[in-house]
């Protein structure tokens, strides 16, 4: 027997030459480690039992048990958020891909690289309704960037480096890798890193040189600019945030965020606005509306983002600035489109700014901004606080308390969320200075996104501040993950901003519905303090003003798992809000807010309700 | 790369950023793919989940070197959604080229089809007298139907099967679109 075919028990281990016959759960670890991963999240079940008993007799890579294949996908996503990384998965067959479809979906709409490795029934059974099967490639094929389907243990190397590539690469997303039982027993040769270009996927990230040239004459000329930056930014890399932060300032223009882009600019600059959108800042919106000249850099013109498109900045000259090319006329004409990484582009169009002889217009840009400041005087995010100590904590106030605490203690935060009115609240009021900080579920708006995310955070950074501000409703979406966090003693503190209601549900209920609150109250709860202890956690409780600052810092203090339940006004709506189907000037303006009504309040049309 | 900066219209009332709706007109996408499992099921789903209409789609293997398929997809919609929908086959990754060859100069586009019409006596005669102004050939005959084969563009193919309605058409299979542009260049 020659030394490249040694029998595979002498071969256990992942460390093989290249050439020796590996299992083929083994080559899948092997590429796990040469992609550099450290750590999966995953449930295991029978038809991926191969490679948790590879798992079991290696020591390179870590797994994270989760309780629900949905929060390993998120916990994933939320690794893969703060760390620029590809986030990896794993999970059996049947039920547990299907419950991992959501997180991928998440993934999908926040561009998010995750390869999720799903265990299959046997080659010879799948398409016989077996025993936990389910037609993962073709349940998820909407659901991912690209999936495989290996039916060869010598494709298995391959496959791994390419999933890799393409959920990281041009515009990332999530890649599934379908694994049948036998092609996991089976003996295969691995093959290492591919050297050669992928056959068909080959994103475009250099820009066009023309196309930037074109940008920036329109900058140039602009009277009234905005920089609108998304998410594209943060994917870029930290180092795109700092070029958009040197090129806003080169400019001078006004610098607005995506709820994906924040942390992209640093919200203490003069010259952000905020985030802008359907919860966005009035001064964010309404330079929208009016600028002459939109840079968008790496966000999509959601349609949170536009609200009514026939009225969405109608007077503007846009420069898009996307890595995908479909993104580009695909809700909002452009009139200068750039291909490409972020990064790239910004390098790029600083380069020319400086190079180009042409004068940008200072007094109209110092006009412009003495208007802004108009709006911005108009202070759009104020709310009401009564001090006494016995008064209703205002939600607002608690994440305005939790931000200046938790700044206070000088340790690197994290903040993930669940989605609905806190998730508005903790954008709105939380000032991202860095990027990869801010992990919420944009696209898809993933109730039970915020708590596993904040565990894949803090397994990435065992020792920063990693907060998952939450509603009483979202947060029981994905609450068995409590019991991860106590296996591995992960200190994520759960902020729970809880009045009881589905409060974004109830919003529209009370603005659009005639107030008929049906369902969105959140009845029979759980006492989330003891909650919190039968979870071998700490659990806390505010009810009034006057015990928050306790509650804060006791839950900042503790090195332990917090569930801190903060008791908030139960009436509080989200504002400013440009309702459904109405355009960024017809904004509706908090209880709180003297100034006169522009145009009054918008009447809700009947186009405006069908949408979400 | 420059995507076509194609400027709006902004001197009418309809000055706006937002998509406006035009016309819709016609494309045949040529399509080059990996020949691999599903990706036929990819670029189908990618229609069905967007919306995009497809009239008629087509899908051989034309390399077996480099294992490539070709799809030929006839689709209609506003210049926006094909612009789209061209944008949204291309960056499916085994996706190697995709080109709308109703944009990019003349083409040919020729479909076939086999039609089966039955009867006797004049009726007969009549269907044999217009296929053979048509060119079609007859591949099958009985003595009271045949079976024509014709090659030609959609609306030639179209309006031969609707003579042949009144003469007694039985049934029709027609095999889609296969396209490629005029001249010496390749996809």
């Amino acid at each position: 027997m020659s030394a490249t075919q040694a029998p595979a028990a002498q071969a256990s281990s992942a460390e093989a030459p290249a050439t020796e016959m590996l299992s083929g759960a083994e080559i899948v670890l092997r590429a796990l480690k040469d992609q550099g991963v450290d750590v999966i999240f995953g449930y295991p079940g029978g038809a991926v039992l191969p490679i948790y008993d590879a798992l079991f007799q290696q020591n390179a890579i870590r797994h994270i048990l989760v309780r629900h294949e949905q929060a390993a996908v998120h916990a994933a996503e939320g690794y893969a958020r703060s760390t620029g990384r590809v986030g990896v998965v794993l999970v059996t067959s049947g039920p547990g891909a299907t419950n991992a479809v959501t997180g991928l979906v998440d993934a999908l709409m926040d561009s998010i690289p995750v390869v999720c490795l799903t265990g299959q029934v046997p080659t010879h059974l799948i398409g016989n309704d077996a025993f936990q099967e389910a037609d993962t490639t073709g349940i998820t094929r909407p659901a991912t960037k690209h999936n495989y389907l290996v039916k060869d243990s010598n494709d298995l190397g391959r496959v791994v480096h390419e999933a890799f590539y393409v959920a990281r690469s041009g515009r990332p997303g999530p890649v599934v890798i379908d694994l049948p039982k036998d092609i996991l027993i089976a003996k295969g040769r691995y093959q290492g890193m591919p050297e050669a270009r992928h056959r068909s996927y080959r994103p475009v990230t250099e820009p066009d040189p023309a196309a930037i040239r074109q940008a920036v004459a329109m900058m140039k000329a602009a009277k009234r600019p905005i920089v609108y930056a998304g998410g594209g930014v943060i994917n870029a890399g930290p180092e795109a945030s700092r070029l958009l932060t040197e090129l806003v300032h080169l400019t001078g223009f006004p610098c607005t965020n995506t709820l994906m882009g924040l942390g992209a600019f640093p919200a203490s600059d003069r010259q952000f606005l905020g985030m802008l959108g359907m919860h966005g800042t009035y001064e964010a919106n309404l330079a929208m509306h009016g600028c002459d000249v939109m840079v968008n850099i790496g966000a999509r013109f959601d349609d949170r983002v536009t609200g009514r498109l026939r009225d969405f900045s109608p007077n503007s000259l846009k420069i898009h600035a996307d890595i995908d090319p479909s993104s580009i006329n695909k809700n909002v004409r452009v009139d200068c489109a750039i291909i490409g990484d972020a990064a790239k582009i910004l390098r790029a169009l600083i380069a020319e700014w400086k190079a180009s002889a042409a004068k940008p217009d200072t007094g109209a840009l110092a006009a412009w901004w003495r208007q802004i400041d108009t709006w911005r005087a108009r202070d759009c995010l104020r709310f009401r606080q009564a001090t006494a100590a016995e008064a209703i904590i205002k939600p607002q106030y608690a994440i305005q308390r939790l931000y200046e605490l938790a700044s206070a203690t000088g340790k690197d935060t994290f903040i993930t969320t669940e989605v609905g009115q806190h998730q508005m609240w903790a954008a709105q009021y939380w000032k991202f200075e860095r990027p990869n900080r801010w992990m919420t579920s944009g696209g898809l708006g993933t109730m039970g996104y915020g708590l596993p995310a904040a565990m894949g955070v803090q397994i990435a950074h065992p020792d920063a501040l990693v907060i998952d501000i939450a509603g009483e409703a979202s947060i029981l979406m994905n609450i068995q993950e409590m019991s991860t966090l106590a296996q591995y003693r992960l200190p994520v503190k759960v902020f729970i901003l809880n009045n009881e209601y589905m409060g974004m549900v109830r919003q529209w209920q009370e603005l659009l519905h005639g107030g008929r609150y049906s369902e969105s109250y959140s009845a029979a709860l759980p006492d989330f303090v003891k909650l919190a202890e039968s979870f071998h956690a700490v659990g806390l409780r505010a009810t009034r003003v006057g015990e928050l600052d306790d509650v804060i810092g006791e839950m900042l203090a503790v090195d332990r798992p917090v569930i801190a339940d903060i008791c908030v006004d139960q009436k509080e709506n989200c504002f400013p809000m440009i309702p459904s189907g109405a355009a960024h000037n017809e904004m509706i303006l908090g209880p709180d807010d003297e100034a006169p009504k522009g145009r009054g309040q918008p009447g809700v049309t009947e186009e405006g309700m069908v949408l979400v | 790369m420059l995507i076509s900066p194609i400027l709006p219209e902004k001197s009418g009332p309809e000055k706006t950023g937002a998509m406006t709706e035009a016309t819709t007109r016609q494309a045949v996408m040529a399509v080059l793919v990996e020949n691999e499992a599903g990706v036929l099921a990819r670029v189908i789903g990618l229609f069905s989940g967007r919306g995009y209409n497809i009239d008629s789609l087509t899908v051989a293997p034309v390399d077996e070197t480099k294992n490539q398929s070709r799809i030929t997809i006839v689709t209609s919609g506003t210049p926006m959604v094909i612009e789209q929908i061209k944008a949204q086959l291309d960056r499916l990754v085994p996706i190697h080229k995709v080109a709308d060859l109703t944009l990019e100069g003349p083409h040919i586009a020729r479909e076939m089809a086999l039609i089966k019409v039955a009867g006797t006596g004049e009726r007969r005669v009549e269907a044999l007298r217009i296929a053979d102004a048509f060119r079609a050939r007859v591949v099958d005959a009985t003595t009271e139907s045949f079976i024509f084969e014709m090659t030609g563009a959609t609306d030639k193919l179209d309006a031969f099967i609707n003579l042949m309605r009144p003469l007694g058409l039985v049934e029709v299979s027609r095999t889609g679109v296969a396209a490629i542009a005029r001249g010496p260049k390749g996809i």
